[in-house]
């Protein structure tokens, strides 16, 4: 039987994900949820003059395919303009992750993305503020 | 399902349909659809009848008097008809509303709602490490405040089978309500609301074998004659003037507009398909399978199972396997056409409480086999493939 989603580089960044952890003084932050299975993400960020992601980290509760989602997303945008960011979408994600997902599981697949969107929005409609956590 | 037969287990969500109940709404979709209580035609008259005596045998089924049995959407339509019709009329400032820790949110939300127009709090029964309700902690929370005690028949994480007819008694020395959540009790064990002494009973229709789109709530007469109606429209106004209007009896005077004829008819044909299996042949062949389950899994080192023994509760185990998310699980399972359901189980409270984010969660019901039980095991051994280390 093949258990096409979960191919070894999925279970790579699950068991060793790529920026896990937290900052110091984050531009900005976020945590949120998959309403569907109640899977937590938290997101930190920090900006440079640039208005570059300098460094970003997660933490977070979840399946192989949430987690793995967010460890291969962060090192995808770390470097990255916020406007670099929003202009990732569905697709994008998707095709970091490279595997076959069904619909329910896409939704995994999304939440760090989301997150991470929604953040940067957040930011950006009060950027003067000081760290937001949502 | 991916090439392998289909292994259901996730009846507590919803059931799988009898032949029976499809055969009913089709042929009363052929031989006798018209609107009811409407046209004096022979087709519309027929529609009505089969309409009635729907609600005759759904009532009969519980022990209940065809008057007081309303027929819903679903459950969580009927909870929210008992927060709204009676909720807002009786809750005031300072009254409580009782609940526990492992109600499912529809039997939650309402009734915060509730308690945030009115001013009314909402109180939770603690439960122990096993999945039993505290009855101590339950009689330290009902009392004179106490307007309301609304609680779950049988949890549908853990399959508690909850002592509502306790809780009952407790309520009414108080002069509460004792409102049951009967979701995951009517399909699975003989219900007679006039031995519980319920106040009020929820239910679906769908997970009972019967379709989507139908459940019923069965309110004590006095208490149903008393309450405004929940929804306004047609069917439930007995005379309308440009001024105002007037109720209907029961139990139209709470099924506004028209109802879901189809799907009562298919969920008496849901009833009539329990009654002869017989609902104590029912609940032994569903003891068996959950007491087979939870002997395999307690086997397996790495599984750790919720709720209380066999012996006390209906057809559901709640399990995680130890480094494994659910989800992941469940994909697995998915693969080998094991149906099993992931997550919250819209219980994120009772989630809080078990210290987990979500659990697997194995239902069974009239259809399932020891044998699917087995492939259940031979799937979690398959999951098992996900930790590599």
């Amino acid at each position: 039987m093949s258990f096409e989603m979960y191919q070894d580089n999925i279970l790579d960044h699950y068991e060793n994900p790529s920026h896990r952890g937290t900052l110091d003084h984050p531009t900005f932050e976020i945590r949120d949820l998959n309403p569907l299975c109640g899977d937590e993400v938290r997101i930190q960020a920090r900006l440079d003059d640039e208005g570059r992601l300098a460094a970003i980290r997660f933490e977070g509760k979840g399946c192989v395919i949430s987690l793995a989602a967010a460890s291969m997303l962060l090192e995808a945008v770390e470097g990255k303009t916020l406007d670099e960011v929003k202009k990732m979408g569905r697709q994008d994600m998707l095709d970091l992750l490279g595997v076959p997902l069904t619909t329910m599981r896409v939704k995994c697949a999304m939440l760090p993305l989301r997150a991470l969107e929604k953040a940067i929005h957040r930011y950006e409609d009060n950027d003067a503020g000081s760290p937001q956590v949502g | 399902m991916h090439d392998r037969p289909l292994v259901y287990l996730d009846s507590a969500a919803s059931s799988q349909k009898p032949l029976q109940v499809m055969d009913a709404v089709n042929h009363y979709y052929q031989t006798s659809h018209a609107n009811i209580h409407r046209g004096v035609y022979v087709l519309s008259e027929e529609a009505t009848l089969a309409y009635e005596q729907a609600h005759e045998r759904v009532a009969h089924f519980i022990h209940a008097d065809w008057e007081e049995v309303v027929f819903t959407k679903n459950t969580t339509e009927s909870l929210n008809l008992v927060a709204y019709a009676w909720g807002l009329q009786h809750l005031r400032e300072g009254d409580e509303v009782v609940l526990t820790q492992l109600e499912h949110h529809s039997n939650i939300v309402p009734w915060q709602q509730m308690a945030r127009r009115t001013g009314a709090v909402v109180r939770y029964i603690r439960i122990d490490a096993q999945g039993h309700l505290d009855l101590e902690h339950a009689a330290a929370l009902i009392g004179s405040r106490t307007k309301m005690v609304s609680v779950a028949h049988v949890s549908n994480v853990l399959g508690t089978v909850n002592p509502v007819d306790v809780l009952g008694k407790m309520a009414h020395a108080q002069g509460a309500l004792l409102c049951v959540d009967g979701a995951q009790s009517i399909p699975h064990m003989a219900v007679d609301v006039r031995a519980l002494d319920c106040d009020f009973f929820a239910f679906s229709g769908h997970k009972m074998l019967g379709p989507t789109g139908i459940g019923g709530l069965y309110g004590k007469r006095r208490l149903l004659e008393q309450m405004e109606p929940f929804l306004y429209g047609g069917d439930m106004i007995s005379e309308v003037t440009f001024e105002g209007a007037s109720w209907n009896d029961l139990p139209w005077k709470f099924e506004a507009g028209t109802p879901p004829i189809a799907q009562g008819i298919g969920l008496a044909a849901a009833v009539e398909y329990l009654e002869g299996l017989g609902m104590e042949a029912v609940q032994a062949h569903e003891h068996l399978l959950v007491s087979y389950a939870l002997e395999q899994m307690r086997q397996a080192p790495d599984i750790e199972l919720y709720g209380p023994e066999a012996h006390e509760r209906g057809g559901v185990v709640s399990f995680n396997v130890k480094d494994l998310h659910p989800h992941d699980i469940a994909s697995i399972l998915d693969q080998c056409g094991v149906a099993i359901r992931a997550g919250h189980h819209c219980a994120m409270p009772l989630m809080q409480v078990l210290g987990v984010n979500g659990t697997c969660r194995a239902s069974f019901y009239v259809y399932n086999t020891v044998e699917e039980i087995n492939v259940l095991m031979e799937a979690l051994g398959e999951a098992r493939r996900l930790r590599r280390r």
